[in-house]
C-alpha cells in the first residue's frame, strides 16, 4: 500500500543472490521510516522453496511457475509489473544487475514511475530521495524525486546483505501465476568452462608482480587466492616468464579487469599495468617501496614485505 | 602440406648422349649430361606482386637472397625474421597483409644499410601496413594506440592539458610560447613520453634545467603539442599521420622561432623528412647535437663517476647520421669512463620501440625468445658499464623494464643524457 | 535485417571532472562515444554482414564530437547516419528515449541496438526505455547474437561467467554489453573520406525535455586523498585493515 516497499527477489538456479538481501536490508530501514511493510516478490521456478529464505520480508509474494525458465527478461518483468500495479508500493527496489536492468526499466516505464538508477542509498524521510553514483564512480549526486512513488535500482554494496536476512514477519502469499504471452523464450543457461579462469568476471583478484621474485613463491599467492575465493592474476613480467598463463595477464597487453577488489602484491604500477585495472572498485596495494607508482592509483596501501603479508592474511582467512 | 618440391627439369633442356667416348674414356649417359638454361621451380608470385605493386613496395622484388640482412636484423637475433626470409615466404605464397610478420619489423634500417640491392623495409613496411590498416587489420594493441592518438593527440591516451604537468613546482621556469607572445630562439618540441611518462618527465626536468643554466631563450608548446606522427606513419596509419602533421604545422606556423629542438629522434626524423613536403619546414635539431655544440658552455664540474655505455637510437644514428654528439657529451662528463657496446654506431642494435614496436610487445612476444630491449641490456651489461645512457624517450622505459626482467636490477642504471649532464652541472635531477 | 543503432556521447572518462552547481562543468568537457554503444554498432555491423540489410545510426546532437562519431560509424560500414538536432543541451535518459522513439517509429526496423548502459543514466537505461516506448521486447546485457528468420537468439550475461540464451521475436531492442568481436578499427583516412562525402543527415528537432521527474539537489566529487590511504604498522595491522576493507567491499 501507500507506505510499502516492494523488493524484487533475484535468484538463479535455486540461490537467492546477496544483492536481494541487500535490497531487503535497505527495505527494512525504509519501512522503519514509512511505517509500511516490506514485500518481497519471488517469481519463477522454485519460488515456493525460496520463500523460506526470505526472513527479511514481511510478506512474501510467491508466483511459482516453471513457464519462465531460470529467468525471462519479459516474463519476470511483466509479472513483477502487475504486482507493482496491484500492490501500489511507495518504493520499489530492484538490484542494479543484469537481471535488475530488465525489470527496473520496464516497471518504471509501464507504471509511470521515476526510476532512480546507480543508487547507493534511499531515504523516505522527506519525500523520496537518494544518492547515486555517476560517471564510473567519479561523481556522486543527490536526487529528490518529484513524485510520491518511485523505483530505485541499487548498486551492489549499498547495504549489508546480513541485515536483510531476517527481521520480517515472513508471511507467505501465493499470487497469480498466469504467465503473459511472451515474445522471449528461455532456451538454457551455460556455466563457464571448468578450464582456466576468466579473470574479467571475478569479484576479487589477487594480482602478483615482480615482487613475488620466483616461481616457487606463486604457490603462496595461490593459497591466499583460494582462501579469498579469488583468482590469481599477474602483471606482464610474470606472464613473460611463463609462471602463469596469458589468460591471467592484467594490463595493456593483457586483459582489462574491474573487480570489486584488486589486491596488487609486489606490483610497481607501470602505466601499462594500471591501464588494465585502475577502474577496480577497491584497489589494495602491497609494495615494499613506498614510492611505487601503484600507490598513486590504489585506494589503500601498505608499504611492507609481501612475504609477511601473504601468510598473515591467508592464516586469518582460513582460521 | 601439399607443396610439390620435386625438381622440375624440362626434359628438352637436358642434353645427353647415350653413348660417348672422349680420348679413350667412356663418358656415356649421365657422365656427359649438360643442362641448358631452364626453370627449376615455378613459383606463383601473386603474393609477392601484391607487395611490389604497392607504391613503396617495389624494392621487395629486388631481393636475391644474399642474407646480409639476416646477419644484422635485430629481430632475427631473438627470433626468425628478416627481409630475405620475408621474400622467401612471399615467394611461396604468404599473405603478408594477414601475417604477424608484418608487425615485427621495427624499421631500424640496419637491413637497408647492408643490402646490395637496396631492398628498403623503411618503405615496404609502411606501404603494406597502410593497406592492412585501411582494411581494419591491425593488432589490437596497436589499434588501441591509434585510437588514443587520434582522440587525444598522444599514444598514451592522456589529457592534452596534462602535457605541462612536468613543469609544475619546478625550481625554474618553463615558458609556454602562446603565453610569451613573442619570438623565441628555441621552440622545444618535448614529445609525448617526456611529457607524460614518469621517467620521461624526470629527463625533461633535467633538460629544462640544463637549458636554463645555459641561458637559452626557449619555450614549449604545452597543450597545443600533439604526437609528431612518425611512428604512426611507419606503423601504417598514414591518414592519422596526415591529420597530426596538418594540426602540428598549423600550430607551429603561428609562432616565430629559430630552432625547433626535439627530444625524440622520431620527431626529429619526421620534422626533417616528412613535414617539409606537407608545408612545415623548420630548422630542426636534436637536443644531443644542440648541447654538444655548446659543450664548452655547459660547465661540467661535478664528477659523474662510473662506467657509461651508450645506445645509438636508430632514428638519430643510423637513419640520420648523428653518432658523435651524444658521445662527445658523455666523454665530457668528469670522471665518467665511456665504453662502447659491440654493436655500435651504424651497427647499433634496435631497442624494439620503432615502427610501432613500442606498442606491439604482445605480438612480438609470440615470436621472440626475448625482447630486443632485453637483448640490448644484456649487451650493455657485458661491457661492464654501470650506466646505460640514452637519448630517445622510448628507451628509458624499455630498458629499465628490461633491466629488471633480465635480473640486472642494481647492476645497470638507465639514464637520459640530460640527467647525466644535469648531475655534472650540479643541478637537481628530480 | 534492418537495424537501428543508437549512439550516445558521454563525458570522456579520461577527463578530470569538475562540478558546476548541480551538473558537471561542461565548458571544456570532452565527450566520447559511450563504449557500450561502440559494441552495439559492431554487433549491428556483424549482423548486417551475416544477413544483409541495413544499419542506420542515430545520435542526438548534444556535443561537438557527435558528428565525428557518426562519420566514424559510416566509415565502419553503417549505411545511413542521422544526427537529431545539433548544439542541443544535455538531456536525461527519459528525454533521450522519447526522442529516439519518435525518430524510430515507422522506420520499419527489425532490431534496435544500443549500449546496455551509459555513465550518466541517472534515471534509467535509454535502451530499455526506448523498448518500453516502442512496445518492443528487450533484453539487456547481451554478449552475443545469432539472427534467424523473424527472431534472434541472444546470449545474456549474468555474473561469474554464467550466461543464458533466449529466442526473441522481432522487432526487439537489445542492450549490448559486448559485441561478438572487439569493435573494428577504421583507418583515419576512411573517416576523413566519410567526412568529405557528407552522408550525414541532420534532422531538425526542438530541444527535448527532461523526463526523469527527479531533481539533482547536490553533485559532488567523492573525497579523494593523494593516492592511497596508507596503512600504518606491521603485517598484522595491515591484515586487520584489509579484512575490514574486504567486508566493506561486499566480498567477505
Amino acid at each position: 500500500m501507500a507506505n510499502d516497499i516492494l523488493v524484487f527477489v533475484e535468484h538463479l538456479n535455486g540461490d537467492i543472490t546477496d544483492a536481494t538481501y541487500e535490497l531487503l536490508a535497505t527495505a527494512r530501514s525504509l519501512a522503519a521510516q514509512t511505517g509500511g511493510s516490506v514485500d518481497a516478490a519471488v517469481i519463477g521456478t522454485g519460488a515456493s522453496a525460496l520463500a523460506d529464505d526470505l526472513g527479511g520480508a514481511d510478506r512474501i509474494l510467491v508466483a511459482d511457475t516453471d513457464a519462465l525458465g531460470a529467468f525471462n527478461p519479459q516474463g519476470h518483468a511483466e509479472m513483477f509489473a502487475s504486482l507493482v500495479e496491484t500492490r501500489q508500493p511507495a518504493i520499489t527496489l530492484v538490484p542494479y544487475t543484469s537481471v535488475g536492468m530488465d525489470i527496473g526499466n520496464h516497471v518504471a516505464a509501464t507504471s509511470g514511475q521515476p526510476l532512480v538508477s546507480y543508487c547507493l542509498s534511499v531515504d523516505a524521510g522527506d519525500g523520496l530521495s537518494g544518492t547515486c553514483q555517476l560517471y564510473s564512480g567519479k561523481v556522486q549526486a543527490d536526487v529528490q524525486v518529484e513524485a510520491d512513488r518511485a523505483v530505485f535500482a541499487m548498486l551492489a554494496g549499498a547495504a549489508s546483505a546480513d541485515d536483510g536476512r531476517s527481521g520480517g514477519a515472513a508471511v507467505i502469499e501465493n499470487v497469480d501465476t498466469a504467465v503473459p504471452d511472451l515474445a522471449i523464450t528461455f532456451i538454457g543457461t551455460a556455466e563457464p568452462e571448468a578450464g582456466d579462469v576468466d579473470i574479467t568476471t571475478e569479484d576479487i583478484l589477487v594480482a602478483i608482480g615482480r615482487g613475488i621474485e620466483s616461481e616457487d613463491n606463486i604457490e603462496e599467492a595461490q593459497a591466499l587466492a583460494d582462501a579469498l575465493g579469488a583468482a590469481l592474476a599477474a602483471s606482464r613480467p610474470i606472464i613473460d616468464q611463463g609462471w602463469l598463463p596469458k589468460t591471467r595477464q592484467v594490463g595493456k597487453s593483457g586483459l582489462s579487469v574491474k573487480p570489486k577488489v584488486y589486491l596488487a602484491l609486489g606490483i610497481s604500477g607501470a602505466p601499462e599495468h594500471l591501464e588494465g585495472m585502475r577502474d577496480s572498485s577497491t584497489i589494495i596495494a602491497v609494495n615494499s617501496d613506498p614510492q611505487a607508482p601503484i600507490f598513486g592509483v590504489a585506494h589503500y596501501g601498505w608499504a611492507g614485505d609481501l612475504f609477511d603479508f601473504i601468510p598473515e592474511l591467508t592464516d586469518r582467512l582460513e582460521g | 602440406m601439399g607443396r610439390d618440391v620435386s625438381p622440375k627439369i624440362d626434359p628438352s633442356a637436358v642434353l645427353e648422349h647415350e653413348t660417348y667416348e672422349l680420348d679413350g674414356v667412356d663418358i656415356s649417359g649421365h657422365w656427359n649430361r649438360m643442362f641448358e638454361q631452364r626453370v627449376i621451380f615455378d613459383y606463383d608470385i601473386a603474393q609477392l606482386d601484391r607487395v611490389t605493386d604497392l607504391d613503396g613496395g617495389e624494392s621487395m622484388g629486388w631481393c636475391y637472397q644474399c642474407s646480409q640482412c639476416i646477419g644484422v636484423c635485430p629481430v632475427d637475433m631473438v627470433g626468425d625474421y628478416g627481409p630475405r626470409k620475408i621474400f622467401r615466404k612471399l615467394q611461396v605464397g604468404m599473405d603478408f597483409f594477414q601475417s604477424d610478420d608484418l608487425w615485427l619489423c621495427t624499421t631500424c634500417g640496419n637491413c637497408l644499410r647492408v643490402c646490395p640491392k637496396e631492398v628498403d623495409m623503411l618503405k615496404i613496411m609502411p606501404a603494406v601496413r597502410k593497406e592492412a590498416v585501411l582494411e581494419g587489420q591491425v593488432p589490437a594493441e596497436l589499434q588501441d594506440v591509434f585510437e588514443k592518438t587520434a582522440r587525444y593527440g598522444n599514444p598514451l591516451g592522456k589529457n592534452a592539458k596534462r602535457r605541462t604537468a612536468w613543469t609544475k613546482g619546478l625550481d625554474i621556469e618553463v615558458p609556454i610560447i602562446s603565453e610569451l607572445d613573442r619570438k623565441v630562439d628555441v621552440l622545444w618540441w618535448v614529445s609525448d613520453y617526456p611529457s607524460y611518462h614518469p621517467r620521461g618527465m624526470e629527463a625533461s626536468r633535467s633538460l629544462a634545467r640544463v637549458l636554463t643554466k645555459l641561458g637559452i631563450d626557449f619555450a614549449i608548446l604545452g597543450a597545443e603539442e600533439r604526437h609528431d606522427g612518425d611512428s604512426m606513419l611507419r606503423a601504417g596509419e598514414e591518414g592519422l599521420f596526415e591529420m597530426l602533421a596538418e594540426q602540428n604545422i598549423e600550430t607551429l606556423n603561428k609562432y616565430e622561432f629559430d630552432v625547433l629542438l626535439t627530444t625524440d629522434p622520431h620527431a626529429f626524423n619526421a620534422f626533417l623528412h616528412e613535414y617539409p613536403q606537407r608545408g612545415g619546414t623548420y630548422n630542426v635539431m636534436h637536443y644531443s647535437r644542440f648541447l654538444a655544440d655548446r659543450i664548452d658552455d655547459l660547465g661540467l664540474s661535478e664528477e659523474v663517476l662510473g662506467t657509461v655505455t651508450f645506445h645509438d637510437p636508430c632514428y638519430l644514428g643510423r637513419q640520420n647520421g648523428e653518432y658523435d654528439a651524444p658521445r662527445d657529451l658523455i666523454q665530457a662528463l668528469p670522471g665518467a669512463n665511456f665504453v662502447e657496446m659491440w654493436r655500435n654506431k651504424q651497427n647499433g642494435y634496435c631497442c624494439g620501440g620503432g615502427g610501432g614496436g613500442m606498442w606491439l610487445d604482445g605480438k612480438a612476444a609470440d615470436h621472440q625468445s626475448m625482447r630486443l630491449s632485453e637483448k640490448r641490456v644484456l649487451e650493455a651489461v657485458e661491457t661492464g658499464a654501470d650506466t646505460l645512457c640514452v637519448v630517445c624517450p622510448y628507451e628509458v622505459s624499455r630498458f629499465e623494464d628490461a633491466v629488471k626482467s633480465t635480473n640486472n636490477d642494481g647492476a645497470l642504471e638507465v639514464r637520459d643524457i640530460s640527467e647525466l649532464l644535469a648531475a655534472a652541472m650540479g643541478l637537481s635531477t628530480d | 535485417m534492418n537495424i537501428a543503432v543508437l549512439l550516445r556521447a558521454v563525458p570522456d572518462p579520461v577527463e578530470e571532472l569538475e562540478i558546476d552547481g548541480v551538473d558537471l562543468d561542461r565548458d571544456f568537457l570532452g565527450y566520447v562515444l559511450n563504449e557500450f554503444d561502440d559494441h552495439a554498432l559492431e554487433e549491428g555491423l556483424l549482423i548486417k554482414e551475416e544477413t544483409g540489410g541495413t544499419v542506420t545510426v542515430y545520435a542526438l546532437g548534444t556535443a561537438d564530437e557527435v558528428e565525428q562519431m557518426l562519420h566514424t560509424a559510416l566509415a565502419k560500414g553503417a549505411d545511413t547516419a542521422k544526427m537529431l538536432g545539433s548544439d542541443l543541451d544535455v538531456v536525461d535518459a527519459h528525454g533521450q528515449a522519447e526522442t529516439f522513439v519518435e525518430a524510430l517509429t515507422g522506420g520499419g526496423f527489425d532490431l534496435v541496438l544500443s549500449g546496455v548502459q551509459a555513465s550518466d543514466e541517472i534515471d534509467g537505461q535509454v535502451a530499455m526505455l526506448v523498448a518500453a516506448g516502442l512496445g518492443f521486447p528487450h533484453v539487456s546485457v547481451v554478449v552475443g547474437t545469432k539472427p534467424a528468420d523473424g527472431s534472434i537468439r541472444v546470449t545474456k550475461e549474468y555474473w561469474a561467467g554464467i550466461t543464458a540464451d533466449y529466442d526473441v521475436a522481432l522487432p526487439a531492442v537489445l542492450g549490448i554489453q559486448t559485441a561478438r568481436e572487439a569493435p573494428r578499427y577504421v583507418a583515419v583516412a576512411r573517416i576523413r573520406q566519410a567526412q568529405e562525402s557528407g552522408n550525414l543527415e541532420e534532422l531538425d528537432i526542438d530541444q527535448p525535455e527532461n523526463g526523469s521527474r527527479m531533481t539533482i539537489t547536490e553533485m559532488r566529487l567523492p573525497e579523494e586523498g593523494e593516492g592511497a590511504e596508507m596503512i600504518e604498522g606491521d603485517e598484522e595491522a595491515a591484515v586487520d585493515r584489509v579484512l575490514e576493507l574486504l567486508q566493506a567491499a561486499g566480498v567477505r
